[in-house]
């Protein structure tokens, strides 16, 4: 089990205060992203979460227990760490042992339970090597052994990917995901990547200066941003977001188009602009159209054959049905 | 170190220094061999010709020399044994955060600035003097009888003088050490559950351990041959006579130079057991 609520809790350095009041929900079994840009708090929130920062006031709960004042071990929380943590002096075999050998376990119960987690994370080869002799990905592996052989309640995970190449982190992610199927343990991940917290997440919360600023299913947030920020933060390229006479006449004071629910055509649509850069992906072109009269630029994302080249004026059209208004504090207008 | 070119340009450039410390080791060291042979007395009718290995079995069968090297060895493992103990709590002390921060390293790193001699003698007459020490002082506050540091506990004593000199040098090294620890290894220990004695066993230590075995080798090589500390203190009295002390006394008080180097040489042989010693024990920290 493995439920975990935060009433009211907030967060101060000194005078500055990092975490205005919140509260959130994370229910069993859930895999839940925070994200925001650096400096939002996420990883603030999850250490508070874990135990290693006391909160300055409110209360968090797991499992319906008051756990503000337990000291982390006791939480039954597991994490994982973004440099991964791992003792150097210590065999993979130890490493994944230890938090075992703490807790006071008999041999035979440690030594079936570090078998089945080395199994599982493919580290049978590599039980005798120390984290040194490790690649990168292999070490990620070890730390997530770490975690799971305490059978915790719900694992934390600050941005572990940070440090794996693309490629890897790719493998990693799926890794993960595959992993909370599998155990079908609570998971909250903290990342800046909406890319992972898209792919991952049952629920994101995207934050802001310690502020929630929304909570749901990545279709949620992708499909009904509750502001610009969220707007702007979900969806990779960005949503094009402009003022101006165009969100007037759709009685907005700021509108969003997605790059993909724009078409484009070379004698007449709504708009019309000049092609400045071109990313080509194959799949896929992200055009960055310039003299539009909206905002600087737009980007629009089309098919992978469409070819413009740079310089050459265009027309473009949104599609009417998808596009996001905002009042003139930034919030979604129904 | 690229080419052919480079490399034997940079074995021309750094002969100069090699020959002269190549010169600065093996002249004393050639001299004190050949010394070591010879029946050699400056007061007593200079150099009287060779006599074989009549000064080592002189120096062995002296009543002095098994109790001086014993006296060395209790010096080092004691000097040794303090500093690595309180240096490492030092250490832990002053990593962390705290009011006067700086001032408080630049004061534990002093003592390390005050010549062995003078610190001794500080020592003597300010804290160990039994009318006017500061000890004694102490003592007869609490109504007790003021110890003779120096000829009551004499071994005592060099090994406290000794030891705060060389405390700073520990405590900075280990203080090094134990600011490069990943402070996510220390949370993560926490998070699995590792009290604060295990957190220090399991983690800090074995960080330390590299750091440890440096203190560790290059004390001793100095340990080895203090000599100023004895000299202003006891004078060598009391037990306290090192192996190179009593060098020190062959050659100087007894005006015997060939039995004095032949000492010199079982000196170098002490301290290369002792360094075979020590590297079976703690060399293997320096691997990888």
């Amino acid at each position: 089990m493995g439920r975990i609520q935060l009433k009211k809790v907030t967060k101060s350095f000194g005078e500055v205060e990092v975490i205005p009041p919140l509260d959130l929900t994370i229910e069993d079994g859930e895999f839940t992203v925070f994200v925001g840009p650096s400096g939002c708090g996420k990883s603030t929130l999850l250490r508070l979460i874990a135990g290693l920062e006391d909160i300055t006031s409110g209360h968090i709960e797991i499992d319906g227990t008051d756990a503000t004042n337990v000291p982390p071990a006791k939480r039954g929380l597991a994490m994982v760490f973004q440099s991964y943590a791992l003792y150097p002096h210590m065999s993979v075999r130890k490493n994944i042992a230890f938090p075992l050998r703490m807790a006071k376990l008999d041999q035979a119960e440690i030594e079936r339970r570090v078998n089945g987690a080395a199994e599982v994370l493919n580290l049978t080869d590599y039980l005798d090597r120390r984290p040194g002799q490790l690649s990168g990905g292999q070490r990620q592996r070890v730390a997530i052994g770490r975690a799971i052989v305490r059978e915790p309640a719900a694992f934390l995970f600050d941005e572990p990917l940070s440090n794996l190449d693309a490629a890897l982190r790719v493998g990693m992610r799926l890794e993960i995901s595959e992993l909370h199927k599998r155990l079908e343990t609570t998971m909250i991940y903290v990342t800046h990547d909406q890319v992972e917290a898209m792919t991952m997440a049952d629920k994101i919360v995207v934050l802001r200066a310690g502020n929630i600023e929304q909570v749901g299913s990545p279709l949620d947030l992708y499909h009904s941003p509750r502001n610009t920020f969220v707007a702007g933060f979900i969806g990779s390229p960005k949503m094009n977001l402009f003022e101006g006479p165009e969100a007037q006449k759709r009685d907005a004071h700021t509108m969003g188009v997605r790059p993909e629910h724009i078409t484009v055509s070379d004698s007449d649509g709504l708009w019309s602009g000049v092609v400045g850069v071109a990313e080509h992906l194959g799949s896929d072109t992200f055009f960055h159209i310039h003299e539009t009269g909206l905002a600087d630029t737009i980007t629009v994302r089309v098919d992978g054959e469409v070819s413009f080249k740079h310089g050459d004026r265009i027309h473009l059209t949104p599609r009417e049905d998808v596009i996001h208004r905002f009042d003139g504090k930034g919030l979604r207008l129904a | 170190m690229a080419t052919q070119h480079s490399r034997s340009a940079a074995r021309l450039m750094m002969a100069p220094a090699v020959i002269l410390l190549m010169g600065w080791m093996l002249v004393p060291l050639t001299m004190t061999i050949y010394f070591s042979f010879k029946r050699y007395l400056p007061l007593r009718g200079g150099d009287l010709g060779w006599t074989g290995f009549d000064n080592y079995v002189r120096f062995v069968t002296s009543t002095a020399f098994w109790p001086s090297v014993q006296a060395t060895l209790v010096i080092v493992g004691g000097v040794l044994v303090i500093t690595v103990v309180l240096g490492i709590l030092l250490a832990m002390l002053l990593d962390q955060p705290m009011w006067g921060q700086g001032v408080v390293r630049i004061l534990v790193i002093a003592p390390f600035f005050v010549m062995p001699t003078v610190s001794a003698l500080v020592w003597k007459n300010m804290f160990m003097d039994p009318v006017n020490g500061l000890f004694a002082h102490l003592w007869r506050f609490f109504g007790a009888e003021p110890i003779a540091w120096l000829s009551e506990a004499s071994m005592t004593s060099i090994i406290m003088i000794v030891s705060w000199q060389w405390l700073p040098f520990a405590t900075l090294i280990l203080l090094t050490a134990i600011q490069s620890l990943d402070s996510e290894q220390l949370e993560a220990a926490e998070m699995d559950g590792a009290p604060l004695l295990k957190k220090f066993y399991h983690i800090i230590l074995p960080h330390l351990g590299r750091a440890i075995t440096i203190v560790i080798l290059i004390q001793t090589i100095f340990l080895l041959s203090i000599f100023a500390e004895i000299f202003v203190t006891t004078g060598g009295a009391f037990g306290t006579r090192t192996l190179t002390y009593l060098i020190f006394q062959r050659v100087l008080e007894s005006q015997n130079v060939g039995l004095g180097s032949a000492g010199g040489v079982y000196a170098i042989i002490l301290a290369n057991i002792v360094a075979i010693f020590l590297m079976r024990i703690v060399g293997k920290n320096l691997d990888a």
